[in-house]
């Protein structure tokens, strides 16, 4: 691993004022934490707060939730390497909003209570539904959580400038980042454990602030570098890419184009279509998103939670643009891959750039640096905190207390589980990162997405507006949509036969698309409906009453 | 029987069935979906014109409008524009014309109760 980071500025100022803020973050954090757990007396308090956020609140909390370091390190280092491609997921990612404030968030808070599956099991059996789900459910946060904690360990050795050869409190740069996702792993199964869904959410809600507080002194001061001339840090980002005006136009990273190559330049293409489907359409369908939506008290605060969250994720995605192209401009794409071929530690070095050109010299530069290496670590923890409480939701209330336990488990048998399952998923999950460390596991998070797309957000669509839906169709969707995506990832170019591979020494790669969404989603749409045509199943008298609940709030929770 | 929806009184189906045959009821519904379906195709198309554009049509996304500004990043720009176009016309229709009969309806329904209130 390079070292011009850490070599460049005062590295034991930049570790030790990272360390600092990082510390200070941990224990406001679980300050509130603790003071969360206080409050948190009932199975209402522990998977939804109480319910008593207000729709700001929420808002802020839904942007902690979503913007990951996928969105902070990956967009703007996608941006900085290859410029305009990265744009396009910010595009993906902000307009997938607009399903959710559509088509689900009020709907869904109206009829449902704690999880995504109490409104798919709304009017059918119970037990099939209710295991799908949780299936989909842990599947889907268990590839996002990888993708975030391998993403944090890979992350630390830069952050805090530990250099190959050389140790820091022992350990070397692997042995840091084996404890890094350790110390991840821990501190949220802390969070999700001990505050529930009221402490999350408060990590959520201040991490969602230092992220555009980070994000937006970084901007100015681009911007400021530039005189506040958009057109003139495109041109020197376009010239320092060395890629010219190629630069800030679509086709550097997505939908390439292979000189002699038609076939593959034809699968590149209906690749990135394929990503994009995926992205706008799996938002709707992520359970950590939905169950936040559960924590205001009434549809109409879900709504004002969304655009809330639009305002910002959209304010956030803006941002990266100057983030991204800022990076290519002050940094260089060189220096930039030389930390790390990813591109994830463009912001970082754009902030330490920032920092020595406007607080002065190495030490300025070490002070923005850590700021930036702090805010990254508080967005990863976030986004894991969300994903191990949707989880551990959904394995103590839908598998455990209404599959196991036919729905007569006690309100405090039902956290304890969802406890004891957080405790377990943390584990498991810190486990698999550990052993998937050395692997390329960015596709994770798109395939997550798909996940969601494909199997949960047709048995969602339906459930709320199909009247002749039933258990079969929701149980064949979400299963059909689920496999289909893993299927086809599995034996696409991201997982093996090539040399960006997660396996790259192997070769069993027959589907020509790293994004399965083309053909799994309208595939779990199909399922779903061939699904509930073959079976016989019907309640009107169910539906009627989803609908009038769903559409007007009555008998809310 | 579902645990999250604990049997209220025994005439409890019949009133449902019957607010969803109400005249008032078939109003909500199709206000809310004459609004969100037909944005919701227009949104959907619309960003996939920008992918399918930023796919095949590079030549055009690449086009210069000024300084280093082209037709890709105003593009990009508008999505932006749209999406907080359309959340802030869904919430202004929203407020006006759903919120009202919801409430109606919900306070006629109203009886419904069950161990939690409204407020969970």
């Amino acid at each position: 691993m390079n070292t011009v980071l850490a070599a460049e500025a005062g590295d034991t100022t930049a570790r030790n004022l990272t360390i600092t803020l990082f510390l200070i973050f941990v224990a406001i954090t679980l300050a509130i934490t603790v003071w969360a757990s206080r409050q948190t007396k009932t199975a209402t308090d522990f998977y939804a707060g109480g319910r008593s956020f207000s729709g700001f609140q929420n808002g802020m909390a839904i942007g902690g939730d979503y913007m990951s370091a996928a969105s902070f390190l990956g967009i703007a280092g996608l941006i900085a390497l290859y410029g305009y491609d990265g744009f396009l997921y910010s595009i993906g990612f902000l307009v997938a909003w607009l399903v959710a404030l559509l088509l689900v968030a009020e709907l869904l808070r109206n009829s449902g209570r704690y999880t995504m599956a109490d409104v798919l099991a709304f009017r059918m059996r119970q037990r099939p539904v209710r295991t799908a789900a949780a299936v989909s459910t842990i599947t889907v946060s268990i590839f996002y959580l990888l993708a975030q904690m391998v993403g944090a360990g890979a992350l630390v050795a830069l952050l805090l400038g530990i250099r190959p050869g050389t140790t820091f409190l022992g350990m070397d740069a692997d042995a840091a980042k084996v404890a890094t996702i350790i110390m991840v792993g821990a501190l949220m199964i802390i969070y999700v454990t001990v505050g529930g869904m009221k402490g999350t959410t408060y990590v959520q809600i201040v991490k969602a602030f230092l992220l555009m507080g980070g994000a937006v002194i970084m901007t100015v001061l681009v911007l400021a570098k530039y005189k506040f001339n958009l057109s003139s840090l495109l041109g020197d980002a376009a010239s320092s890419s060395g890629k010219g005006a190629a630069f800030l136009e679509p086709g550097l990273r997505y939908g390439v184009e292979v000189a002699g190559n038609s076939t593959q330049t034809f699968y590149n293409k209906m690749d990135l279509l394929s990503l994009g489907i995926a992205l706008v359409l799996g938002t709707a369908g992520l359970p950590h998103i939905l169950i936040r939506f559960y924590t205001v008290p009434t549809a109409k605060a879900a709504r004002k939670s969304v655009l809330w969250a639009i305002g910002i994720i959209g304010t956030f995605y803006l941002l990266t643009l100057a983030l991204g192209f800022g990076a290519a401009a002050l940094v260089g794409g060189e220096a930039i891959t030389a930390q790390d071929k990813a591109g994830n530690t463009a912001a970082p070095q754009l902030a330490e750039a920032l920092g020595v050109d406007f607080l002065g010299g190495d030490l300025g530069g070490a002070t923005l640096l850590a700021v930036i290496a702090a805010v990254a670590f508080a967005t990863i923890l976030a986004v894991v905190a969300g994903l191990t409480l949707a989880s551990s939701s959904s394995l103590a209330h839908d598998f455990y207390a209404n599959v196991l336990k036919n729905g007569q488990a006690s309100e405090r048998q039902e956290v304890n589980v969802a406890r004891i399952s957080a405790l377990v998923i943390g584990a498991i999950s810190i486990a698999l990162s550990i052993f998937a460390q050395s692997l390329n596991v960015a596709f994770l998070v798109a395939l997550a997405f798909a996940v969601a797309a494909s199997g949960n957000l047709p048995a969602i669509l339906y459930s709320l507006f199909w009247k002749r839906f039933n258990t079969s169709g929701a149980v064949w969707a979400i299963y059909g949509g689920l496999l289909a995506a893993v299927v086809l990832v599995f034996f696409s170019p991201v997982v093996s036969g090539a040399p960006t591979a997660m396996f790259p020494d192997h070769d069993w790669q027959w589907f020509p698309l790293s994004n399965p969404g083309l053909i799994s989603i309208p595939f779990g749409f199909l399922c779903g409906w061939v699904g509930t045509l073959l079976s016989r199943e019907r309640d009107d008298a169910k539906y009627a009453e989803l609908e009038v609940r769903s559409l007007t709030g009555a008998g809310a929770h | 029987m579902s645990t999250d929806t604990p049997a209220p009184a025994a005439s409890t189906p019949d009133r449902y069935l019957a607010v969803q045959r109400s005249d008032e009821f078939a109003g909500l519904r199709r206000a809310l979906r004459g609004f969100v379906f037909p944005m919701t195709v227009a949104f959907f198309l619309w960003y996939a014109l920008y992918v399918i554009l930023s796919a095949y049509a590079r030549d055009f996304m690449g086009t210069k409008l000024f300084g280093n500004v082209n037709v890709a990043l105003i593009f990009g720009l508008l999505q932006f524009v749209s999406t907080f176009l359309i959340a802030w016309l869904y919430s202004r229709f929203a407020d006006r014309r759903i919120d009202p009969v919801a409430d109606r309806i919900r306070a006629e329904v109203g009886e419904v109760t069950h161990e939690h209130g409204p407020r969970g």
